[in-house]
């Protein structure tokens, strides 16, 4: 861009930006899945999800005016596949990752169906806080407009990671996912806990997908998410089932997201739609040099169908 | 046997009427309008065997790896990559004057190769590093578009294509004709013999039962001496061809350029496909015949219902999500028969 004030330095304060901006449903997705991963069950279907999430928050935003409840829908909607999936599992001799890709599809369907009439109309997006007030430089200024879905998801984090480490649900579903017998033995139903963990893992899913609607980049159209979702379920994995982890991992996602636009803002024009692959490459990447042949990763849970 | 495929569809048919009865359409007209737009005449018959034709291949996409107990999802990646090659190949030794039916085999064979060594990458991936084949080949499917978007952009642009990016259009002289006065064309052919040849390979040689053996206890294949891991290889190689095969068909007989309108989904449709066919490559003809079928009735939903584009897709997802549901209500009830373990 000429007579851009920052220049080339431009390309990693975007990119920083980009991290924080594109990161955000990358958390949500991967925190509800990391719940419903130690319970010992993986639900693929997150990227249709997402979508139905981004679908229905957008749908209620327009509908209600109201941002907030936007979000509140589409976890509740995302809760709902959670279900969905869960009660089809818990069905003998039902391979959950089969079970993912079914929710997949049916979730993108039923979003391009029901979106349909939302195409056009602008809904009320969600308010950004401006935190770059302080500085006179519209690129900065524009980078600290961040979202509090951001906050929030900043906070699940640590939060879910204590509960997971330090009290008896946290236990509870750690056993399950460790041991199914061993659970059941306890006295608990590791197809209820499942149930839970799914439903918690789809709500927080659908409120990442809303962010997508309502945030960034803000409207509903069928090309929303492509792939977001499952890279979130990759992404899991690289964060060895850690909440905190996955806080750093989805801003690197996000930042490899985000370096596509960026370059091309400075005229670096060339490798367009390569660039824009750039965080599947780093997920393939990542789970390469993560996984390994002959051990299971460690901190997963036994029962996951994924590492087994 | 058959049982979970029926009751899913029946289930399945259920549900989609409620979905339709809630957007205000009758499910008795919508149901009369697909089988008209699908099997109602020879002209709907043609347009649906059309359709019919890529779901073959990329239907055994799934199918294939799935004997050994693999999920592999990224065949819209082998298929796109197939086109691309096909075209890449097919443009310049035509332009050097090559025979034209060598040519069309030598993209054939092409866009085989360019399709199998990237689903045979996720099979490597699996041996090599336990990377997960689902979502790696998820994966790979979407790096493959893009770098199909980048090469249709960047060197393999037609400069007339102004807005929208393409590759030069293949001449007609290397284009796969019709058969007789159908409008079917002959990469229909080509599906049937690969779904036969792959259900002989399965059930009927030796190569086939030692796969089933490792799909249902890959240790014990192991044990018995089996090359589990050149199997998969094998196996992951076929299925990636096939599916390029058919990214080759679709462009050749089909859309005669690639461009980003070549990632139609059919490798998505695929999955579903195979899933229904019970991962039976016999199977997967008539169920790619039937979901053919649906998909050439979308339009004429869309047309006399003002139904939007997406009905389909939905009526896809409600009868995959029916058929695992009814797969496993199978084991429940046949629990209750007597004489089951």
């Amino acid at each position: 861009m000429a007579g851009d004030a920052l220049g080339w330095w431009g390309v990693p304060l975007a990119v920083a930006a980009g991290a924080v901006r594109v990161s955000t449903p990358f958390l949500f997705v991967s925190l509800g899945e990391v719940v419903t991963e130690t319970a010992g069950r993986i639900n693929l279907g997150l990227e249709g999800t997402l979508v139905m999430g981004a679908m229905s928050g957008y749908a209620v935003s327009y509908v209600s005016g109201s941002p907030w409840l936007g979000v509140l829908a589409a976890g509740v909607v995302g809760a709902l596949l959670g279900a969905l999936h869960a009660a089809i599992c818990s069905l003998p001799k039902v391979n959950d990752i089969a079970v993912g890709i079914a929710l997949l599809l049916f979730g993108t369907g039923a979003a391009f169906f029901l979106g349909t009439p939302f195409v056009a109309p602008q809904a009320p997006n969600l308010p950004s806080i401006p935190l770059g007030f302080w500085s006179g430089l519209p690129q900065i200024q524009a980078a600290l407009q961040i979202n509090a879905l951001f906050f929030i998801g900043v906070a699940a984090a640590p939060a879910l990671a204590w509960m997971l480490r330090n009290t008896g649900v946290g236990l509870m579903l750690r056993m399950v996912g460790d041991n199914a017998e061993a659970a059941r033995a306890m006295g608990y139903s590791p197809l209820t806990v499942r149930l839970w963990a799914t439903v918690f893992g789809g709500f927080m899913a659908g409120v990442g997908g809303s962010f997508l609607s309502l945030y960034y980049p803000g409207s509903w159209s069928e090309g929303l998410s492509s792939g977001q979702g499952i890279i979130a379920v990759a992404l899991v994995i690289f964060a060895r089932w850690r909440p905190i982890h996955c806080l750093w991992a989805s801003l690197l996602f996000g930042g490899a997201g985000a370096l596509g636009p960026a370059l091309q803002s400075v005229g670096v024009t060339g490798f367009y739609y390569l660039l824009n692959a750039a965080p599947y490459i780093l997920t393939l990447t990542i789970m390469i040099i993560a996984c390994s042949p002959d051990r299971t990763l460690a901190g997963a849970p036994s029962e996951l169908s994924i590492t087994k | 046997m058959l049982l979970p495929p029926g009751l899913a569809v029946l289930g399945a048919l259920a549900l989609f009427s409620l979905f339709l009865a809630s957007q205000g359409v009758n499910p008795l007209e919508a149901y009369g309008l697909i089988w008209l737009g699908a099997f109602g005449t020879w002209f709907s018959w043609q347009n649906t065997l059309v359709r019919a034709a890529p779901l073959l291949l990329t239907g055994l996409c799934v199918a294939l790896p799935a004997q050994l107990g693999l999920l592999i999802i990224g065949g819209e990646g082998a298929f796109v990559l197939g086109a691309l090659a096909a075209v890449a190949v097919g443009l310049p030794l035509d332009a050097a004057g090559w025979n034209a039916n060598l040519v069309l085999v030598l993209m054939a064979v092409c866009g085989i190769a360019a399709g199998g060594a990237l689903i045979a990458f996720c099979g490597l991936l699996r041996i090599r590093r336990g990377v997960n084949e689902t979502i790696s080949s998820l994966l790979l499917a979407y790096i493959a578009i893009a770098v199909m978007n980048q090469i249709v952009a960047g060197p393999m642009r037609d400069p007339n294509s102004l807005n929208r990016p393409s590759t030069p259009t293949l001449p007609s002289e290397i284009m796969i004709g019709d058969i007789g006065n159908t409008s079917i064309h002959w990469g229909l052919v080509f599906g049937l013999v690969a779904c036969l040849a792959a259900y002989v390979c399965v059930y009927f040689t030796k190569f086939g039962f030692a796969a089933r053996i490792v799909g249902g206890n890959a240790r014990a294949g192991r044990v018995v001496g089996l090359p589990v891991e050149r199997m998969i290889l094998a196996f992951c190689c076929a299925a990636g061809g096939a599916a390029g095969l058919a990214g080759m068909v679709e462009v050749a007989a089909v859309q005669g350029a690639v461009s980003a309108d070549i990632a139609t989904g059919v490798g998505y449709t695929g999955i579903l496909v195979a899933f229904l066919a019970r991962m039976n490559p016999l199977a997967i003809i008539p169920i790619a015949v039937l979901l053919g079928g649906l998909d050439a009735a979308g339009g004429l939903l869309q047309q006399r219902l003002g139904l939007p584009d997406a009905t389909m897709l939905v009526f896809r997802g409600v009868l995959f999500v029916a058929l695992l549901s009814a797969e496993g209500l199978q084991g429940r009830l046949t629990r209750f028969l007597p004489g089951a373990a």
